[in-house]
């Protein structure tokens, strides 16, 4: 079973990259690693837990009973987790399908490539297990602490769903591949994954603005009167009562989640390879041939540089989604865009919400246009001064942001004129300072490696979050009209300007 | 693409953003345009002059080196990996900064004025880096816009150079669907579209077919003939042996031997023996030195 091409082993081999991978990951390749990500991990139980309690204690009274309200509070709750798992676990198959790495090798050496493929899959449910598990572990133990022990049942439905989550999510990117084939796949159930799982966030949001401010309470109620709508014998209740500790109920989750998968396993193995394939084929494709003819305009080296950002972000409907993904955050904007329209107020936080967004848009688009360029080398070796391109660039940048935003505040503005200067003032500095911030940190990747940009400096993701909420917290202030909105201002330009001072941008390496 | 001598001339006599002003004791010294080779050759600058550099990572990559090519001239550069030839060449385009040493371009001083010197330069490196989603018309016309070449002539440039490479077929096809050599070829029509007077090229025949690598030979010919000056690196000695008009032998950093073939031949001590076995010669010879 351990020897060499037998299934042990290669969960031996699987399990040293993962683990080395996610090791880098967490460090950034860092010589102090170990120490490093186990500081990040403290303290980042430490805020779950602080959550999870500031989440959980007004329902304490509840935590005791296993009333029909809770069941069904638990089963909206465990539907939510379970579309996040879904959402996660398509990332990881796709990624895992299109990932060539040591493919060619698999597939020609003398040994059973459905073996290896078998350990792939079960270890991508793996991934999601454990993310299932560091995420619930703080709920769970705060519901042991108000409810009593049987909430340890939490960690077998975490694990149960993950496992069914990751089953699920092999067969709709079969489903997919064999549907709309392997290129459209890769970019369609990515953006599907971010959907699902942005669609989490975005509920918890409408739930808040409609609440204002009761938000665990009032979500998970509406959760009920949804689940409640489902008949007793339903299979969206089967996994409330087991996180009460019913055995039965635990049994049968897991016996049914773990059979799933290894249905999936035993039929998707022996294919894996095909599919594998078929998806590094992609970039062998026939080459597609642009919509229009080029036309040589002369352009000045600015203009050629703000042109070329704009046209390979419109031609890279991936790297679209993933950029203006952020937007779909906007929409509970936009409901309170609505509700203000309707007389009810809301401006303390429709500002902040826009300035944030655009600050992380600013971000996002700044790290494609200065470390996500392609052809480094071409930019540093043309004619121009370092001034010159970060200028083009930043305007690039900043003209897409404004386009995204203008709207909003054109309308906010007939409104409420003096919120909507305010957020106009916002939505510059935000996306100016991530700007900025993305500039002075600047590590060169390429533009598919996007969305793990913020594993390549720590500094400059903390800095730009904290410069992003910072500006937000000065605008909400602002908004109601207190003097104190000059403190976080103030708060925020040291925060920049300390990025500046440890920043690599200050000792230049080019010339 | 011309092949006249006006391709590497052309710039100076029509200034480049106030580039021939700026630069005119250099040009006057030089001469332009470059095809007509009357001046006295003890008047040029050289095409290009390294003097004393040195840069220091771990350890010293390059090591006080000196190195000078004429224009008109085919120069390679040769040596074990990690002798210090790409760190060398990247100093002189100006991704890199030396720890000391001067860099001339055509007597344009690369560490005061880069600007000016990267406007008479094109860098090709061994990975072409071309953004997939453009086609190589578009990369051409981006690489125009970035050297500001007026659009009439980038576009009747970039259709030449395209047709010549073999890639019309492909001008209007997005390159994330092309080979590694026809990626190789569009980023070396990139670096031909503005018509440096200095190309430097490192591995550029990587990935690239025999027929392939003959056209490119013959472009890289003609510039030569116009007088641009082309130093290369490569690891295929056969194409350095018939290419070159002076090969330079880089072993720890240092510029071991610098001439023609029979020069490097005496040097090495190695008789009528080949260009590899007098290379495997003079590099043995610093490593015993060093």
């Amino acid at each position: 079973m351990n020897g060499p091409g037998m299934i042990g082993w290669f969960a031996q081999q699987e399990a040293r990259l993962a683990w080395r991978d996610w090791l880098s990951l967490m460090s950034g390749g860092g010589r102090r690693r170990t120490r490093t990500v186990a500081i990040g991990f403290t303290v980042f139980a430490v805020i779950m837990h602080g959550l999870a309690w500031l989440m959980l204690f007004s329902s304490a009274s509840r935590a005791g009973s296993a009333g029909d309200q809770v069941l069904s509070t638990l089963t909206g709750t465990l539907l939510l987790a379970w579309s996040l798992m879904v959402s996660q676990a398509m990332e990881t198959v796709t990624k895992a399908f299109f990932a060539r790495g040591d493919l060619e090798l698999i597939l020609t050496s003398p040994v059973s490539a459905s073996r290896l493929f078998a350990v792939r899959l079960a270890a991508m449910a793996a991934t999601v297990v454990v993310m299932a598990l560091v995420l619930a572990a703080p709920f769970v133990h705060v519901l042991v602490w108000l409810g009593g022990p049987r909430w340890f049942g939490g960690y077998f439905v975490a694990v149960a769903m993950a496992i069914n989550a990751t089953a699920v999510a092999i067969v709709i990117i079969v489903a997919m591949f064999h549907l709309l084939g392997a290129k459209r796949t890769r970019a369609v159930s990515q953006i599907v994954a971010a959907v699902i799982g942005a669609a989490f966030a975005i509920f918890l949001q409408f739930v808040t603005i409609l609440s204002y401010g009761a938000m665990p309470d009032v979500s998970f109620s509406q959760m009920s009167v949804l689940v409640r709508s489902a008949s007793n014998d339903h299979v969206i209740r089967w996994p409330a009562p087991a996180i009460l500790a019913d055995p039965v109920a635990i049994g049968a989750l897991l016996g049914l989640s773990i059979a799933a998968l290894a249905a999936v396993i035993f039929v998707f193995a022996p294919r894996f390879g095909q599919f594998a394939l078929a998806a590094g084929n992609v970039s062998h494709a026939a080459p597609r041939r642009s919509q229009g003819q080029s036309v040589f305009r002369g352009s000045s080296p600015a203009w050629a540089l703000r042109r070329k950002e704009w046209v390979l972000l419109l031609r890279d409907p991936w790297l679209m989604s993933q950029t203006l993904m952020q937007l779909l955050y906007l929409l509970p904007a936009v409901f309170l865009l609505w509700r203000n329209f309707r007389g009810i107020g809301g401006s303390a936080l429709l500002v902040p919400i826009l300035i944030v967004a655009a600050g992380q848009l600013g971000g996002g688009l700044a790290w494609l246009a200065v470390s996500g360029e392609d052809a480094p080398e071409l930019i540093a070796s043309a004619p121009m001064a370092s001034s010159r391109v970060l200028r083009a660039k930043t305007e690039a940048v900043l003209s897409g942001v404004v386009l995204i935003f203008a709207p909003f505040v054109v309308l906010f503005a007939v409104v409420k004129p003096f919120p909507a200067f305010i957020t106009l003032a916002g939505v510059f500095v935000a996306a100016g300072s991530a700007t900025a911030i993305q500039y002075w940190f600047r590590t060169q990747g390429r533009r598919s490696v996007f969305r793990k940009r913020q594993s390549s400096s720590r500094v400059a993701t903390i800095t730009e979050a904290l410069s992003s909420t910072g500006w937000a917290a000065t605008g909400a202030m602002a908004t109601m009209g207190t003097w104190f909105c000059v403190f976080p201002g103030i708060i925020v330009l040291a925060i920049v300007a300390a990025a500046w001072m440890i920043s690599p941008a200050r000792t230049p390496e080019s010339i | 693409m011309d092949g006249t001598d006006t391709a590497c001339g052309a710039e100076l006599r029509s200034g480049h953003d106030g580039f021939a002003s700026a630069n005119a004791p250099a040009l006057a010294a030089w001469g332009a345009p470059l095809g007509h080779l009357g001046m006295n050759e003890l008047q040029r600058p050289f095409a290009l002059e390294v003097r004393g550099l040195t840069k220091r990572f771990d350890r010293p990559a390059v090591d006080g080196l000196d190195l000078r090519v004429n224009a008109g001239e085919f120069y390679t550069l040769l040596g074990p990996n990690g002798a210090g030839k790409t760190t060398t060449l990247r100093m002189v385009t100006g991704l890199l900064r030396p720890d000391r040493g001067s860099i001339e371009v055509f007597g344009i001083d690369a560490l005061a004025d880069p600007i000016g010197a990267r406007r008479i330069m094109a860098w090709v490196s061994d990975e072409p880096m071309i953004y997939d989603k453009l086609t190589p018309m578009e990369y051409l016309e981006f690489v125009a816009g970035l050297w500001a070449v007026e659009g009439d002539l980038a576009a009747a440039r970039a259709g030449d150079l395209l047709s010549r490479l073999g890639l019309g077929p492909y001008a209007e096809q997005r390159c994330e669907g092309l080979s590694k050599g026809m990626r190789q070829k569009v980023a070396l029509a990139g670096a031909l579209v503005h018509e440096p007077k200095l190309i430097i090229l490192d591995e550029p025949f990587t990935g690239l077919d025999a027929a392939s690598s003959r056209v490119v030979k013959e472009v890289l010919r003609e510039r030569i003939q116009a007088g641009c000056a082309v130093i290369m690196t490569t690891h295929i000695l056969d194409v350095a042996e018939r290419m070159a008009d002076r090969i330079g032998v880089i072993a720890n950093g240092r510029l071991v031997a610098d001439g023609t073939l029979d020069q490097l031949r005496r040097q090495a001590g190695s008789g009528e023996d080949s260009l590899e076995d007098t290379f495997l010669a003079l590099v043995a010879q610093e490593v015993v030195a060093a």
